[in-house]
């Protein structure tokens, strides 16, 4: 098979066409505020190189091993730049900067610009939309990342006195989130041999029947383990919804506040605050 | 007046989209913070019966008045397998599948006027309004 037209016009005019590439870059507007000048020149060097080579093997199969370099380093650029917060745009450019160069060296090159120009051009719009796809795979990993930190931090269990343990429950409770939740509130009654678990929902806008039953399920589960349970926080409004819904509640010590969970706990564990008397 | 929104029910998290919606539209017609929690909780409720017995549908918002009150309408529609036995399912504590079975029955005490029509292989349509 015959080496293709651009991979030969690639390695004859590799420097200038990594000179007018910057170029094209630089006028397209490089993220001085993200990116050095300096890194922007070797990540250009590296490409052009690993595109000259893949492109002796042919261009039209990008999936091939030859292509294998071109892909890793497009896929790390792309992924880096997403984290960087370049936008998807400016991280297209970077490829697409490329055709500019790259055409003018076909149209005095070539004894048939146009046919030439189209394979480029497709090659192009190929690795650039490959840029593309692995920008958004970065996107969606930090989303991701995001969202398992959030599950995290959403559900601290902290201890109130010794033998006192409240989890303050903030924003929706589905099946994923509440699920962490009673773990980390049994774990923790273990851990710390506590007797009583206040367990409130000021911050948790909506009490639905599956919200109940896990909460419920939690109670209960914390019972089996000689722990009890006060659930604190019913709003007003939580507490018309729930009647009228026709969950009961069974014996679980329920209270409008936190702090008045919290002095019923301390009473049930027979521990009295006095007031420093005066002197 | 009359402002109407589509939502899908596809995946859990749009349950937690419907009910910002269904609570913007509730303050949007002046309901009381009781109203608003109700029909918020009803929604829930539907909403996720449509998702997990219907696999998957729909949930109108409708900002409209009744009776010159302001009201919230809400249909919430599946195309799953239905329901084959209306009255039970409506009876409290019955369930077909692990939840606490008062969905239905505690969805339609929350609201002003429900309307439920279901066939088996037809789907399921649910009608809630709630009003000042």
């Amino acid at each position: 098979m015959s080496v293709p037209v651009i991979a030969e016009l690639l390695k004859k005019h590799e420097s200038e066409l990594l000179q007018e590439w910057i170029a094209s870059q630089r006028a397209a507007g490089i993220r001085t505020d993200l990116i050095d000048e300096g890194t922007v020149l070797n990540n250009s060097r590296e490409l052009l190189k690993l595109l000259s080579i893949a492109a002796l093997g042919g261009i039209d199969d990008l999936g091939s091993a030859e292509w294998k370099p071109v892909r890793n380093m497009i896929e790390a650029l792309s992924r880096t730049q997403s984290r960087q917060g370049f936008s998807p745009s400016e991280t297209a450019t970077f490829v697409f900067s490329l055709k500019e160069p790259l055409f003018a060296k076909i149209q005095a090159n070539c004894a048939d610009p146009a046919s030439e120009m189209l394979k480029a051009s497709q090659l192009l719009d190929k690795l650039g939309l490959y840029s593309m796809e692995s920008y958004m795979t970065g996107r969606e990993s930090v989303i991701r990342e995001q969202q398992e930190s959030m599950l995290e931090l959403s559900t601290p269990v902290v201890e109130l006195w010794k033998g006192v343990l409240a989890i303050p429950l903030i924003g929706s409770l589905d099946s994923n989130r509440t699920q962490i939740v009673m773990e980390a509130l049994l774990e923790k009654i273990v851990q710390t041999e506590s007797e009583i678990a206040i367990i409130d929902i000021t911050g948790v806008p909506t009490v639905d029947t599956m919200v109940a039953q896990h909460l419920l399920k939690t109670v209960t589960a914390a019972k089996l383990m000689g722990a009890r349970c006060i659930i604190s926080g019913i709003r007003p409004q939580i507490a018309a919804t729930i009647v009228h819904l026709g969950v009961e509640l069974g014996d679980v010590i329920t209270k409008s506040s936190l702090a008045d969970a919290f002095s019923v706990a301390l009473k049930e564990l027979d521990i009295r605050l006095v007031k420093g008397s005066l002197r | 007046m009359g402002k109407t929104e589509i939502f899908p029910l596809k995946q859990e998290t749009d349950i937690v989209i419907v009910r910002q919606r269904v609570r913007k539209a509730a303050e949007a017609v002046r309901l009381g913070l009781v109203s608003q929690t109700k029909i918020v909780t009803a929604a829930s409720e539907i909403a996720r019966n449509a998702l997990i017995y219907g696999g998957g549908g729909e949930c109108v918002i409708e900002e409209t008045t009744k009776d010159g009150r302001g009201a919230v309408r809400l249909v919430i529609s599946d195309q799953g397998e239905g329901i084959a036995n209306l009255d039970r399912a409506m009876v409290d504590g019955y369930t077909s599948g692990s939840g606490m079975g008062l969905g239905l029955g505690g969805a339609k005490r929350l609201v002003d006027q429900f309307a439920i029509e279901s066939q088996p292989g037809q789907g399921t349509r649910i009608e809630l309004w709630k009003w000042r």
